[in-house]
């Protein structure tokens, strides 16, 4: 059987990696973005001048060549599902047994006047990170648009080579869709921190061209024109999924799929940043385009391919960033606006940058997320007690069971107690200590 | 468009300086130009020394304070691979031959630095002189210059290092710790210890420094100095087996290696801090690895076979006996203990199912060596060891091993194959205690859960070229016999995914995070 993967990212590869420890079908990855499988959530480090780009592959050039996977760099131009083969752009095609679609994602562009000049640009690709290192060399200011994870990203970029940054950001707080207040507003406070132009409430009307087509200035929606010779567009990204056409693939924003990570073309699976899920999961998205969702994707898909019909299940949602200095972890629902059935308590030292907030079901008072701003939480645990349906009251009395942060660190778990004695007046006695045989205890009774 | 270059703003290569940068370094070209003008012979006076030290600690520390006092606290790497100083660029090489040089001054040609066989030192050498004085009441050697040096940047760059990592409670805690000891057990003590003991023969030793690392502790004249020097010369000896054969193994043991690698130890004190910079340059490949195994372990057996038949000659010269024992109990003593060892081992094979393979190579290791020194103990006559005269093998094992192993190329090369270059490779300890990490210890470094990204920041920055990202992406715990536990992947990790730990060591529980 011969197993065909667009896309070297990390939902392709997984797949590809696991495909090979279930058996010894042919595999081929194809991508036309780099040789080798690299990793793209380092794609600022690689311009920071903390690594080069060899630093992030993560598996030695030999590793694939000793795992028969086969890659190919090339761009699939087209499907011919009836044939079962893909066309190449640099000539000839190729027949697949199976298929999978692991295309990734691009950058949004939502039609401003502009947005195809020299100097104006996403984030997402080894390409776009060439062309930022090319325009950097001339570039005074950089305006970025958006407020998300990429944008925070891209203006720490700029900064490290002491370019100035206006940040452009639509809402009244930075991330304030995804984060609760508290949490907006330290990261607010983080950006301007850190010395970047941040403006709230406003965002890109026209991207005004010079005499060559390059950026030269940008005009907000304020009305105020910021000269600039780049503007990076990092407002989201979209699903790649030019492929579909002229074929049956349905799609949606994304390759639309089943639990099956199936498309509606026999033999067509579509995985990661591209897939859409038709019913996704209790207050999950459609479309995850994050690392963990490929990551998690592949494994499963792998066995499908291999004969063991397996379902993706969405699991419990984790994420985890870093915006400038502040490292921010979530694990299961923590709603930017907490209110009606759920509520939260948290502690927030703002001179350290750190914050802990715990949100709980009000009528059965289970736990069902957490948010950690500058700490570090233990993944396992929080995630058992959000499986387990853990009363709050139970979680503050163990809460040192779930700290990840290095030896020495101030500890914030009494904070987070206090804070719970400051509204329902009861005080809670801690019940564990931070050792890690607890922590196995906890997490494996039977040991 | 044509970019045109000379408008270049972000020329990534080139060091954004401050005023204060500036002055900061042109203190420590004036502290270069004094040790110049003292190695070429030129005018000795005793403020030219406190100028000397003063410009280049208070050069090198008004740098940090220029490089990071004014920027938020948090990881300070932008530009180490752009920057020629620490991405082997001109200035990299550059550094790497004047400190190669200088180990081959320091080691062969100390007379370079101004050492005079009458005694009447000149150069860098009686530079010091007033140093000396102070401490110890005697004149300067070349090595009172070294060890000068050594703790000086241990202090000034380890200051540099904690401003660095200030977000870091754990780095501020263990680079102080390191800095303690250096100048406290390293340099002020033993030269004290030494001022007040001029008739006892040689204290002037960094008694933290341990066998095996610490190579001629066992040598005739070493011995013979402690059994000399009354109760304190017999408490140093009595120290010094104790902390090789007691309280190493169990600080290993709750605390893994990292409690002497990267919190006491000279060679990783000098590492960790003077060495910062150059940290992401080991090689982390899977055959540097391949090597590292083989030559630091063969060191290790060398280093061994070494002491024994040092110390089967001062046997020999003592009539057969000493320290309480004869020459054939010591060594079908030592023989027994490692076969001991060796069968140990065999017999709890089960409880190391995990790491079968590991467990084979150390039997055979402790095999072989067992093998050389009951060899030893049969064919070797009253100086000759094998056939090889006991001072040659010693000669060569400080010639091949000490000096040009840990010195010239250990600190020689930092711009150029990384810090850690004799900690990984070469050094007998690193490696006795890395096989007790290995095997009996509660450290493990933890990963998250599957929240790796697999960035590879953690395995650039790792000083022993450890790949973590290789276990952190599976979800694996990293248990390394390399790893000193300086905690740098874990601080550089973006997603908070590792964390250095000590915890029950039952199982392969040590080695497998939960995965979600």
């Amino acid at each position: 059987m011969h197993i065909v993967i667009i896309g070297n990212g990390i939902a392709g590869i997984s797949t590809a990696r696991h495909l090979r420890k279930l058996g010894d079908h042919q595999i081929t990855v194809i991508s036309s973005e780099t040789d080798f499988f690299w990793s793209r959530t380092a794609l600022m480090y690689i311009f920071m001048g903390h690594m080069t780009f060899e630093h992030t592959k993560p598996y030695e050039d030999h590793f694939w060549k000793k795992n028969r996977i086969q890659l190919l760099r090339n761009f699939v131009t087209g499907i011919d599902p009836a044939g079962k083969t893909v066309s190449l752009a640099e000539g000839g095609s190729l027949r697949y047994d199976k298929l999978v679609l692991a295309t990734g994602s691009k950058s949004a562009r939502y039609g401003w006047p502009g947005q195809d000049l020299a100097g104006v640009q996403g984030m997402v690709s080894y390409q776009d990170l060439r062309s930022m290192e090319q325009f950097a060399r001339d570039t005074q200011r950089a305006v970025i648009v958006g407020g998300g994870l990429i944008g925070i990203e891209m203006a720490e970029m700029w900064l490290s080579r002491h370019i100035p940054v206006t940040f452009l950001v639509r809402e009244k707080s930075f991330w304030n869709k995804i984060l609760p207040a508290e949490e907006s507003a330290m990261i607010t406070e983080e950006i301007r921190h850190h010395g970047i132009d941040l403006r709230l409430g406003d965002e890109l009307k026209e991207i005004l061209p010079d005499e060559n087509g390059r950026v030269k200035a940008i005009v907000t929606g304020k009305g105020d024109t910021i000269d600039c010779q780049f503007v990076g567009l990092t407002a989201g990204v979209v699903p790649n999924v030019s492929l579909a056409k002229g074929t049956e693939i349905e799609v949606g924003r994304g390759f639309l799929v089943n639990e099956y990570l199936e498309t509606s073309v026999p033999d067509i699976y579509a995985i990661g940043d591209c897939a859409e899920l038709r019913q996704p999961g209790h207050r999950r998205r459609a479309i995850e385009a994050v690392w963990y969702t490929g990551k998690l994707m592949g494994p499963v898909l792998a066995k499908t391919i291999a004969g063991q019909k397996t379902p993706y299940r969405q699991g419990v949602w984790f994420n985890s960033a870093k915006f400038m200095n502040i490292e921010w972890q979530t694990y299961g629902d923590v709603p930017a606006e907490i209110g009606g059935d759920l509520d939260s308590i948290f502690w927030q030292d703002t001179k350290a940058s750190r914050l802990v907030r715990i949100v709980f079901d009000t009528s059965t008072k289970a736990v069902i997320g957490f948010n950690a701003l500058g700490i570090r939480l233990r993944k396992e645990v929080c995630l058992r007690w959000i499986e387990t349906g853990t009363p709050l009251e139970e979680v503050l009395a163990r809460l040192e069971l779930a700290n990840f942060d290095p030896e020495f660190y101030a500890a914030y778990e009494a904070g987070l107690r206090e804070a719970y004695a400051g509204r329902f007046g009861q005080k809670i006695q801690p019940k564990a200590k931070a050792r890690l045989s607890d922590v196995f205890r906890f997490l494996q009774p039977s040991r | 468009m044509q970019p045109n270059p000379s408008l270049s703003l972000s020329n990534p290569e080139v060091r954004h300086l401050s005023a204060m940068h500036k002055i900061a370094l042109a203190l420590v070209g004036l502290g270069l130009l004094l040790m110049v003008n003292a190695l070429l012979g030129g005018a000795s006076a005793d403020w030219m020394l406190w100028l000397l030290l003063g410009s280049l600690g208070g050069g090198g520390l008004l740098y940090a304070y220029a490089e990071y006092a004014h920027k938020p606290a948090g990881i300070q790497n932008n530009g180490a691979w752009f920057f020629s100083e620490s991405a082997r660029g001109s200035v990299g090489w550059i550094m790497g031959v004047v400190f190669t040089m200088f180990y081959v001054s320091l080691y062969w040609f100390p007379e370079w630095l101004g050492l005079s066989a009458d005694g009447n030192h000149t150069g860098l050498v009686a530079l010091f002189n007033p140093l000396s004085y102070l401490l110890k009441g005697q004149p300067a050697s070349q090595w009172f210059v070294y060890g000068s040096f050594y703790t000086l940047a241990i202090l000034v760059l380890g200051t540099k290092f904690i401003w660095k990592y200030r977000h870091s409670r754990y780095q501020v805690i263990r680079t102080s710790s390191v800095m303690f000891f250096q100048l406290g057990f390293a340099f002020l003590i033993p030269e004290i210890l030494e001022g007040l003991n001029p008739d006892k023969g040689y204290f002037g030793k960094d008694i933290k420094n341990v066998w095996p690392l610490d190579y001629d502790f066992f040598y005739d004249w070493h011995l013979n100095n402690l059994l000399a020097g009354g109760s304190l010369g017999l408490s140093m000896l009595v120290w010094g087996i104790a902390m090789f054969l007691v309280v190493s193994p169990v600080l290993t043991y709750f605390f893994g290696k990292r409690w002497y690698c990267s919190w006491v130890c000279g060679c990783g004190g000098l590492a960790e801090t003077a060495g910062d910079p150059f940290r992401h340059l080991s090689d982390k490949s899977v055959k540097s690895w391949k090597i590292e195994r083989w030559l630091i372990h063969s060191v290790l057996i060398l280093s061994v076979w070494m002491t024994v038949a040092v110390l089967y000659t001062f046997y020999q010269n003592n009539q057969g006996t000493a320290f309480w024992v004869s020459k054939e109990m010591f060594v079908w003593g030592t023989s027994a203990l490692l076969l001991a060892g060796a069968g140990a081992l065999f017999f709890w094979r089960k409880r190391f199912e995990h790491i079968r393979q590991d467990l084979r190579w150390l039997i055979s290791g402790l095999l072989v060596a067992t093998v050389g020194v009951m060899a030893i103990g049969m064919f070797s006559g009253s100086q000759h060891i094998l056939g090889v005269d006991s001072y040659k093998l010693r000669q060569w094992y400080g010639f091949f091993i000490g000096a040009t192993f840990s010195g010239v190329v250990g600190v020689g090369f930092y711009p150029l194959m990384g810090t850690r270059v004799w900690c990984r490779f070469g050094c007998p300890m690193a490696a006795i205690l890395g096989l007790q990490q290995r095997f009996f210890s509660r450290f493990r470094i933890t990963t998250n859960g599957g929240q790796c990204i697999s960035c590879g920041n953690c395995s650039t920055y790792c000083e022993m070229g450890i790949d973590v990202r290789a276990y952190a992406q599976r979800g694996q715990n990293v248990v390394r016999a390399s790893c000193v536990g300086c905690g740098i992947c874990a601080a550089v990790c973006p997603r908070g995914v590792l964390k250095l730990e000590n915890g029950p060591n039952t199982d392969e529980s040590r080695m497998d995070a939960f995965m979600y």
